[in-house]
This record gives structure tokens, sequence and C-alpha cells, in this order.
């Protein structure tokens, strides 16, 4: 199957990789605002996820603990923002900016002696029967573990939040945080948890960059994934399937690009390398043309039990 | 029991008070980091002295440490006092860092152009070029936002992206030095008297962009205070309905802070690029851009402040530096202990906004 120069049964797999980082965090990240809070952290957490992931691979050899820590940095990350932004009530945009800085710093200084190793790589799991499809077996279903957890989680997620009465309170939190208040539910300990499975999807994704997709530690690789997860977030209109489509045409236009700079198309590669950025610029544009925002009626209003 | 009970208005008292104790606060938990860092807890408070002390009082480093805080700090409060314009009627531009590269390509574009000839109209042209460079990179945003209400943040955050690609693509090209054997980066403008933003007093590190960034605290410190536009804005921040009502158009406050803040942050760029940094380069932009919003917060938004906190981000540029070179700290962890003081500013905030009352008064 090959169109324009390009492999499809090399370009769909290269896609779903280049996607899942962005996925991951994008889907914690609609948790997160679903409960009412805006955390733009995102890129923060995801590098420190990347940097801890690393180093924990390099040394047990073992990927999956790279995983499992990551997503405990993240959400470790995370809970200064819930602690600052719920208890001290401090103001969301700047904490959110804070921990991107504060993220980029940390990693940059814990894994400077980590430049240039190469990290264990993620098995594959090929799955029996439906791997052995021609086309579709390699396409679809010979991903490492990560791939398939990050499609779980947005299944989850999506059942969760539709079907069920955590999901309900999650919403009713984020919708109006007054009336969920007066109905007794405990606003700033919903928001708190959201914000700490924000953080550990985000450092789960941020990891998948550092162990999978490049496979290595630089400074500052996440290169705004972040801010990307928050533009789906918006393109999603907060609904976790629409995450999903979001981050695979996301990844597909990232793939494309580099394998146009590799075929060696006469566009400059700067032209190329932009082009993820100003698609999500048009990308939003349109939604607010063609959509209808429908943004948690208490997104980014702080809580405060007073009255 | 203590409870916490909203004020009625900010805090005065606090408002100033809680940047000091948030510096405080950094220099407590950083010298605590810099001594785990270093394997030896009691170096802690040498490393803080040699970053917030010794650049200004130790005769050895004094000489050159003085006018070099000039040099970091105009940059930072010229885009921190755009961006407090903004952040004050609750426009979250974040991009400065872009608006600041595409204020230097600009820039430095008039000046390359017109190399070698000589005139004193040169310099003036390249700032106003600069400065609209800075404008309609900003205006992006600011148009998308009043016409499909995109999210500001996110769509001036992506430009710094594409900025810095068109940053590679010219220092590779179209403004590269056609005598740099084929080197990227362009032209030295310290090579170029007409264009070079030279110092106007010798060795004090006061060159154009920092008497810009002083001219620029006292416009904006007449702006709010005097200025009918400047109380716009306020009312704009503290209660958007209000301001609506009142007949603010909303737009029209957009476009003025998006581009307020670019054309500050562009001739910030100009400045740098014709100054200190002399040539558009891959790298010559060095995160300013995002710094200063760590400086609009630190200073309170308030044009004062942000020249004191400014002043202090630069201190710790430099400290950094310093504590670089003698004790072998990493630089990653100056970029932490900035991350650090922004986080106790926005934690002791709760001092400005409520007030605490035990139980029963």
């Amino acid at each position: 199957m090959v169109m324009f120069g390009i492999d499809l049964v090399l370009l769909i797999p290269a896609l779903m990789i280049s996607a899942t980082p962005v996925l991951l965090a994008a889907i914690g990240e609609a948790v997160v605002e679903k409960s009412g809070v805006l955390n733009l952290g995102v890129e923060g957490m995801m590098i420190t996820g990347a940097v801890i992931g690393f180093i924990i691979a390099v040394n047990t050899q073992i990927p999956i603990y790279g995983f499992i820590c990551a997503a405990f940095a993240g959400a470790l990350l995370s809970v200064i923002f819930a602690i600052l932004t719920q208890y001290m009530m401090s103001n969301q945009v700047a904490t959110g900016l804070g921990l991107t800085m504060v993220g980029l710093g940390l990693s940059a200084l814990i894994g400077k002696p980590y430049e240039g190793i190469k990290s264990p790589t993620l098995t594959k799991l090929e799955i029996p029967i439906l791997s052995d499809i021609p086309i579709l077996g390699p396409m679809i279903f010979s991903h490492d573990a990560i791939v398939y957890f990050s499609i779980f989680i947005i299944a989850s997620v999506a059942f969760i939040i539709k079907k069920t009465r955590i999901g309900l309170i999650l919403r009713a939190v984020g919708e109006n945080q007054d009336a969920a208040h007066a109905l007794g539910y405990k606003v700033i300990r919903i928001r708190f948890i959201a914000i700490m499975f924000g953080g550990a999807t985000a450092g789960i994704g941020g990891a998948y960059i550092s162990l999978a997709r490049v496979p290595q530690w630089t400074e500052g690789m996440t290169a705004g994934a972040g801010w990307i997860a928050l533009a789906l977030v918006v393109f999603a209109s907060w609904k976790p399937w629409r995450v999903l489509v979001g981050a695979y045409l996301f990844g597909g236009i990232t793939v494309l690009q580099l394998n146009l700079q590799a075929i060696g198309v006469a566009i400059p590669v700067e032209i190329l390398s932009m082009s993820p950025y100003l698609v999500t610029i048009v990308v939003l544009v349109g939604i607010s043309l063609f959509g209808h925002q429908t943004a948690p009626g208490s997104l980014a209003r702080p809580f405060h039990a007073s009255q | 029991m203590i409870r916490l009970e909203k004020r009625r208005g900010i805090s005065k008292l606090w408002t100033t008070l809680t940047p000091v104790l948030a510096v405080f606060l950094t220099m407590l938990f950083g010298g605590l980091m810099f001594g785990l860092l270093l394997g030896d807890l009691s170096s802690a408070f040498g490393a803080i002295k040699l970053i917030f002390w010794d650049p200004l009082f130790d005769e050895n480093f004094a000489s050159y440490a003085r006018p070099q805080l000039l040099v970091k700090a105009g940059p930072i409060i010229l885009i921190a006092i755009g961006l407090s314009i903004g952040f004050k009627a609750g426009i979250w531009n974040i991009g400065a860092e872009g608006q600041y590269i595409l204020g230097a390509i600009f820039g430095a574009s008039v000046a390359l152009s017109l190399f070698p000839r000589e005139s004193i109209f040169i310099f003036p042209t390249m700032i106003l070029a600069g400065a609209f460079g800075g404008f309609i990179w900003a205006l992006i945003p600011a148009v998308l936002k009043v016409y499909f209400k995109t999210n500001e943040i996110l769509v001036s955050l992506m430009l710094v992206y594409v900025a810095e690609n068109i940053l590679a693509s010219v220092s590779q090209g179209l403004l590269r030095n056609p005598d740099g054997m084929g080197f990227p980066g362009s032209r030295n403008l310290k090579d170029y008297p007409s264009a070079h933003n030279s110092e106007i007093i010798t060795n004090s590190g006061m060159h154009w962009g920092v008497l810009t960034a002083f001219l620029s605290v006292i416009l904006a410190y007449f702006l709010f205070l005097k200025h009918q536009k400047g109380y716009e804005i306020k009312i704009t921040g503290e209660a958007p309905k209000a301001a609506y009502f009142a007949g603010i158009n909303p737009s029209k406050t957009i476009i003025f802070c998006m581009g307020m803040s670019g054309l500050l942050a562009g001739m910030a760029g100009l400045f740098e690029v014709a100054g200190p940094a002399g040539q558009i380069t891959i790298s010559f932009n060095s995160g300013y851009g995002f710094t200063a919003i760590i400086v609009a917060f630190l200073g309170r938004l308030n044009p004062l402040g942000i020249l004191m906190a400014g002043l202090l981000m630069a201190l710790t540029y430099i400290g950094g530096e310093i504590a670089q070179l003698m004790l072998g700290l990493p630089g990653a962890s100056i970029q932490l202990l900035q991350g650090m003081l922004l986080f106790f500013l926005l934690a002791t905030d709760i001092f400005t906004n409520y007030s605490f009352k035990t139980r029963g008064s």
C-alpha cells in the first residue's frame, strides 16, 4: 500500500506512536478541565515524566518501571499545582505556567548525566490471530503495551464520564461548583484527584516520548507537546473519543511532515517543522467557526466555600 | 480552629510584603537545593550569597556584573511591562518569546539590507521595524481571539515555535552573512556603526534598550494612574461584565493589550540583537519572553514592582552564571530557582486575598 511514495503500512503505526504522548496528556487534561480546573502545566509534567521514566528505565532496564515512576512523578508535580490552586486559591493560569517552568528546569537538571544514552526498548505485543491479518495486522495489532493502554484509558474515561455516578459528580463540580457544593460534594477533594490523574497521564505520555518515540533523553525534548495536548482538549470539545480522533489527526500530520522531510520534498525543512503548530492554530480557529464550544461552566474559577 | 475569610478588597500591606517573603523563601529553599546538589549543606549559604549578593558587592565580580545587570534587566523589564498591561485585563499573552524573535528579525533585516551605508536614521528605523515585527506577531492571536474567540494562550504559544523555526530558517538562509564562509548567523551588527545599539555611557551597561525599558516603566505608571485607557483595562480585568455595560469595547481592549505587549517585546528583541547579542543566530533568544512572565507577576503587575523584579531576576541570571563558574552548579538549577520564586509568590498570595480568623471571632 504505497501512496505518494509513502507506505501506509508504515505510516499508520508511526502515526499511532507519534500520537500516543499527546493522547495520554490530553485525556488527563480533559478530565482536569471537566472538573473545572485549567492546568497549563501539562508541558512541565510531561517533561518530568520523560526524564524520570528514562532514568528509571535505564537503571532497571525494565521500561514498564519507567512508565510507572513517570506516572508518579507527574502526579507528584501536579500535587504542587493542586495545593496552590485548590487550597491557596492561587491564579490557575500563573500556577500552571510556573509548573511548566519548574518542570523544564527540574528535568534539565536531573537529566544532564543521562544525555546520549539509549533507553531499553519496549517489546511489541503481537495480538494473537489479529496481528496475522495481512496489512491490517502490522498496521494496528502489533504495538507496544502503552499504545493499547492509551486507547484503554480513553475508553474508560469516556465510560466513566458518561455512564457512572463518579462521572456525573465530576461534571457537576466542573459545570457549577456552587451547586455541587450545595449538594454536599467535596469540590476541592474531587478536583484534587482529577488534577493528580491529569498529572499521572501526562507523566506517562512524557515517558513515552523518551522511551519509545525517540528513544533518548535530550533537554526540552517534549517541544510543545504539552501545549498541543491543551489545544487538543479544546479541539475535542472535552469529549474523550474526540481526543483520540484529534490526537491521531495530529500524529498523522507530524509523521507526514517527517516523511516529507525524509523524501526531500521541495519544501523548506523549517516550514515542515512548524506545520504541526500552524495546523493547531488553524484547527482552533476551525473549531470556533464550525463546532460549538462547550467549556465546563466553572473552568478556571477558584472555589472557596465561604458563603 | 483557623479558618480563611475572603477579604473585601486586597490587602495593601500584604501586596508589597508577599514578594519580599517569596524572595526570602526562595533563598531558603534554593540554598537547600544548592547544598544538596553540591553534596554539602554548609555551602548553601555561600551559593546564595554568590548569586544574590556577590554580583553587586564583591569587588572581584562587580566590575563585570553591575553593567551586566542592566543589560539583562533591560529586555526583561521591557517585555514584562508589556505583558502586565494584558495580564491586568485578563488577556494572557504568553508568546512574548516569539514576538521578541520576530522583532529582532524585522529590525535586523532593515540594518542588513542597508549595509554598509551609514546614516543616523538607520537605528531609529530599526527600532520602528522591530516594534512592528513584534506588534504584528502579537496581533495574530489578538485578531483570532476577537473574530473567532480562539484561546490567546494557546495561539500565542504555538506562534513561539513557529517563530523559532523562522529564526532557524533566516539565520541559515535569508539573513546569513554572505562573508561568513557558510556559517549560520547574520553579519555582526556590532561592526556596523549606524546599526549598533551601543552603550550610552561606556561600561555602564546602559544601552538604548535599557533606557527604553525605564521609559516604559514611567509610561505604564501614567497609563494606569492617569489615563482613561489604563482605567478601562483595569475594569475589564476585574469585572468584565461591568466593563461591557459601561461601554468599554472588549475587542479594542484585546487588540490594544496584545498589540502593546507585542510591540514592546519586539523592541526588546531588536535592542538585544543590535546590541549585546550582535547578530541573528539560531539560538540568540534566551528565554527572556518566558522569564518576563515571572517578572510581571513578581512585580504585582505594577510598573515600579516590575522594575525591581526585573533587576532581581537579572541578578539571578548573572549570579547563576557566576555560581556556574565558581561552584560548577548546573545552569538549569537557576531556571528551577526562578520557577520556585513564582511558586512561592503564588503560595503567599493567599495573605493578600484572604485573612486568617480563629473560629468564633
